[in-house]
């Protein structure tokens, strides 16, 4: 990765790194490197004294049933978001390909909610399904159903899940757009010629093609909906009702912030950090070798 | 297109309308409860065609206080902040992350390897995991507060350095020679030949830096507790907040109307450069 021909000066180079590296030593580093010594720490109520507990904390943790319950949920959240926003946008782009004649308008209409923030986009939700003045849940009514997510539990889930995929679908569906734009034609004529018709060559060509972006695509979007959602969950439910939407990343920020349980929040931290470097090495590992197919 | 099927085109724009209007429908309802007055937003069922208070709304939001009886910012003072913020982001991760990949791609020198690893270990380090301690870091300096405070500690960036250590591995090398022999120093060979020849690269990557930048939520909400400071997407919440005794629903739905339309235009103007940065830098 260095080029053949290239300079070699003494101090030049450590000037130009140094602005980035800098910027990294202290507020990334040095922060995750306090993370993890905390999280060996129990601190009193009152900050007064610290104790060094190696594991104590993470023991506490993985032992706290509140704390498993919001790892299955945020597993759960994950899964649906991921699900949900990636086969509407699969559907989407399937169709989008199709189209000759105004298909960058559609793909125009189609991509700008990626641009709305997380929690105005949880706003807009909140305000939809607002349990007394809403559109949706005045129109719930009808069909007898009895909408007030502030009150029920998987409701207020059904609500976030909704709100994380409706962002997300504008990112997955530009780059299945752009996976089956670059599916060669006449492979798709030769499946034609073979008498296939266009839902039988979606199965057996086009969707086996573009296996590795939904591959990398499944990463991408574990990653937003551990770690992006948080002004979602803040701005629709803040966790509740009764922690039934309280993922890990709200977790770190209620029991750090609001709750000054500083081991416990760096613990958290700590296997927040080992998830994202998994999910990182799976995403240059696998994606960039491509899946086989 | 391979065969001509009328009923599956008929479908095709069906499905894709329909799947337009799901997009979209969340804004309509936003934009419709921007148009009304604050009592018309008291009553279900709530309306979903727009009325006529469009301008009274923006101006009491825009130069007002925006919600009535509270002790906020006024809207365009937050607008300022969050562009402040959003431009400083951006112009900070593009500029040390053009100077340490050009060092990492064109000096040889000790520790470079190291470096390019410290680089990497950020991507591992999102905000949202370490924000306990950032946040010690930041009120230790002193930058609660500041712009510096809500930029700086989100501008080291890998992916926008890998970028560009991808664009400058593609140039090829008789640049450097030929730049060489007519007597150009490093630096000069930067700024004249590297960064013109990543000009589109730049922009593409400016999109999607202003945007993430834009919508920054957690990190300015811990860092600022003064009001002057506040930015637009914070206020959001803040106002959700205040709803829940006295809920003005036109004027919340008009600030988040104003919150997402700087993101949104520039998704829409800079269309190609936006899907260009975003195929680019999440690879």
């Amino acid at each position: 990765m260095l080029k053949r021909v290239h300079f070699s000066k003494t101090w030049l180079p450590f000037l130009l790194v140094a602005p980035q590296i800098i910027i990294t030593l202290i507020f990334f580093i040095w922060p995750a490197s306090q993370a993890v010594y905390q999280s060996f720490l129990i601190e009193d109520a009152f900050g007064l004294s610290t104790e060094f507990v190696w594991f104590e904390n993470f023991e506490y943790l993985l032992a706290d049933e509140i704390y498993l319950q919001s790892f299955g949920r945020t597993l759960f959240f994950s899964a649906a978001v991921a699900f949900l926003s990636m086969s509407l946008a699969l559907i989407l782009a399937a169709f989008a390909d199709r189209v000759v004649r105004g298909a960058t308008t559609y793909r125009t209409l189609l991509i700008w909610p990626y641009a709305v923030a997380p929690v105005l986009a949880g706003a807009l939700w909140v305000f939809m399904f607002n349990p007394t003045l809403g559109i949706f849940p005045y129109f719930l009514e009808f069909v007898g159903v009895d909408w007030n997510h502030y009150l029920n539990g998987s409701q207020a889930m059904g609500l976030v899940i909704m709100a994380a995929a409706w962002k997300q679908i504008a990112y997955n569906f530009l780059f299945y757009l752009a996976a089956m734009q670059s599916i060669p034609k006449s492979i798709i004529e030769a499946g034609a010629i073979d008498g296939a018709r266009p839902m039988r060559r979606f199965w057996t060509l086009v969707f086996p093609l573009v296996s590795p972006t939904t591959f990398f695509l499944l990463v991408i979007n574990a990653v937003y909906a551990f770690f992006d959602t948080f002004g979602i969950i803040h701005a629709v439910t803040q966790g509740g009702p009764a922690n039934s939407t309280t993922i890990l990343v709200y977790k770190v920020f209620n029991d750090g912030f609001v709750g000054l349980d500083l081991g416990g929040s760096a613990a958290q931290s700590v296997i927040l950090m080992l998830l994202v470097i998994v999910m990182t090495f799976i995403q240059f590992r696998y994606v960039e070798n491509k899946v086989q197919y | 297109m391979v065969e001509n099927r009328p009923i599956l085109n008929v479908v095709t724009h069906l499905v894709l309308i329909l799947g337009i209007a799901m997009v979209a429908l969340p804004i309509w309802i936003t934009f419709v409860a921007a148009t009304h007055d604050e009592a018309r937003m008291l009553q279900a069922p709530l309306p979903l065609l727009p009325g006529g208070y469009f301008f009274e709304n923006f101006k009491q939001t825009f130069l007002g206080s925006g919600l009535s009886g509270s002790e906020t910012a006024p809207v365009w003072r937050m607008l300022l902040n969050s562009l402040f913020m959003a431009l400083m982001i951006a112009f900070g991760k593009i500029a040390i992350s053009l100077l340490s990949a050009f060092a990492i791609v064109y000096f040889k020198f000790p520790f470079r390897m190291g470096f390019f690893w410290m680089i990497f270990i950020t991507l591992m380090l999102p905000v949202e995991v370490r924000i306990l301690p950032t946040f010690e870091v930041v009120a230790d300096l002193g930058l609660l507060n500041s712009y510096w405070g809500l930029s700086i500690p989100l501008i080291a960036s890998a992916t926008a350095t890998f970028m560009f250590r991808q664009v400058f591995l593609t140039i090829p090398d008789e640049m450097l020679e030929s730049a060489r022999i007519d007597g150009a120093k490093p630096m000069r060979f930067f700024v004249d030949i590297l960064i013109p020849l990543s000009r589109t690269n730049i922009a593409a990557l400016f999109v999607i830096l202003f945007i993430y930048g834009w919508n920054q939520y957690l990190w300015p909400l811990l860092i600022t507790t003064d009001t002057d400071m506040t930015t637009i997407v914070m206020s959001i919440k803040q106002m959700l907040e205040a709803a829940e005794q006295s809920p003005q629903w036109n004027i919340i739905m008009m600030t988040a109307l104003l919150a997402m339309i700087p993101p949104v235009f520039v998704v829409i103007a800079m269309q190609k450069l936006f899907v260009q940065g975003l195929t680019e830098t999440d690879k």
